[in-house]
């Protein structure tokens, strides 16, 4: 239940070294130190994790739902920005 | 119908391990109750997760219990069958949940003896509660952590939080001087290097415990007088409706499992 006291934050895990950490939900806490500690204890319960982040979800600046059509949807048209049409010399081996 | 208590053999590493057990279960026993009830979901885990931390350190203590008794009990036969007389637990860990504050201060008093004790047990010549001593140090570190975050928040927070806080220290406090006491059979462990004398981490214990308090805004009681009984089977009323909650399916229906 949110109350002024206790904000909402988002958690990310990484799971390994050299992997980037992964949104995996988010949580009530009164300030950060007790937002990292919730972390742990809800999202880390079965060895998922080797470092979290919390962020105050307030922090976040997300892109509007609405505008989904003028955001994306002219990439769907260019799919000659993958790079599927090259042919790779086998002395390259696997990229 | 009731299942009879067991007859323990209480030489003196069979009593000093099952002393540690008993603090480990009630108090997880203790938490546990909170199931369900705290005061916001993600506390609710916290508190499930430091039970289950003290159960897991239980189980490995009676287990070593029953392998130096040797009489062919175990853990469940320790924790189920054994009556109010028989169980060993400070004082301090069968006191209520009482509020939210109450908890704890309960938890934050123990969770820094332990963290302390652990880590001197680490050096045990018993390798076996050398072991648990390393796994348990960890689980109490963060246990000390999450305890004291909450006292300087609750200490430091409203009026009320602050004035309960308040109450709780000073309600609880005649419990913690338990912790230190060294009675002559635990006095032979020491001399033998099995055991450590807890009386040597009072110190670092009331300078942590001070330091979290004052942090808090909160104070400490001058008063030195400390209820002493748990270790010897003396318990409050408290602990034989706790026991007869957690030991009810086993007494009714011996032997079941699931």
């Amino acid at each position: 239940m949110a109350t002024p006291n206790t904000p909402l934050w988002e958690v990310f895990i990484r799971s390994r070294n050299g992997l980037a950490h992964k949104h995996v939900g988010s949580l009530h806490a009164s300030d950060a130190t007790l937002a990292l500690q919730a972390a742990r204890d809800i999202y880390t319960r079965r060895g998922e994790g080797l470092s979290i982040w919390v962020v105050p979800s307030n922090a976040i600046t997300a892109s509007d739902p609405s505008e989904k059509g003028m955001m994306f949807e002219p990439a769907e048209s260019k799919i000659y920005r993958h790079p599927t049409f090259y042919d790779v010399p086998d002395e390259v081996g696997h990229m | 119908m009731a299942t009879a208590s067991i007859t323990v053999s209480e030489t003196p590493l069979v009593l000093y391990t099952l002393r540690r057990a008993d603090d480990a279960l009630i108090l997880g026993h203790r938490l546990s109750e909170w199931c369900g009830h705290a005061p916001m979901l993600e506390e609710d885990m916290a508190l499930a997760n430091i039970a289950l931390d003290l159960l897991g350190q239980a189980r490995e203590l009676y287990s070593y219990a029953a392998r130096v008794e040797n009489k062919g009990h175990d853990e469940d036969k320790f924790a189920y069958l054994r009556d109010v007389r028989q169980y060993r637990n400070l004082l301090l860990l069968e006191q209520p949940n009482g509020d939210f504050a109450r908890t704890m201060v309960r938890q934050v008093f123990y969770s820094v003896f332990a963290d302390l004790y652990w880590r001197a047990m680490m050096k045990s010549d018993d390798p076996t509660l050398a072991a648990i001593a390393a796994k348990s140090e960890k689980e109490s570190a963060y246990h000390v952590r999450h305890s004291s975050e909450w006292i300087v928040r609750l200490g430091d927070g409203t009026e009320e939080s602050h004035r309960r806080a308040q109450t709780a220290i000073d309600d609880l406090w005649a419990f913690t001087g338990e912790m230190f006491a060294v009675d002559d059979g635990e006095r032979g462990l020491i001399d033998a290097g099995i055991a450590i004398d807890a009386a040597t981490l009072h110190d670092q214990w009331l300078k942590t415990v001070s330091d979290v308090v004052r942090e808090a805004t909160l104070t400490l009681p001058k008063n030195d007088w400390m209820q002493q009984g748990g270790r010897s089977g003396s318990h409050s009323e408290y602990l034989g409706h706790l026991l007869s909650e957690l030991q009810s399916l086993q007494r009714t229906f011996p032997g079941a499992a699931w």
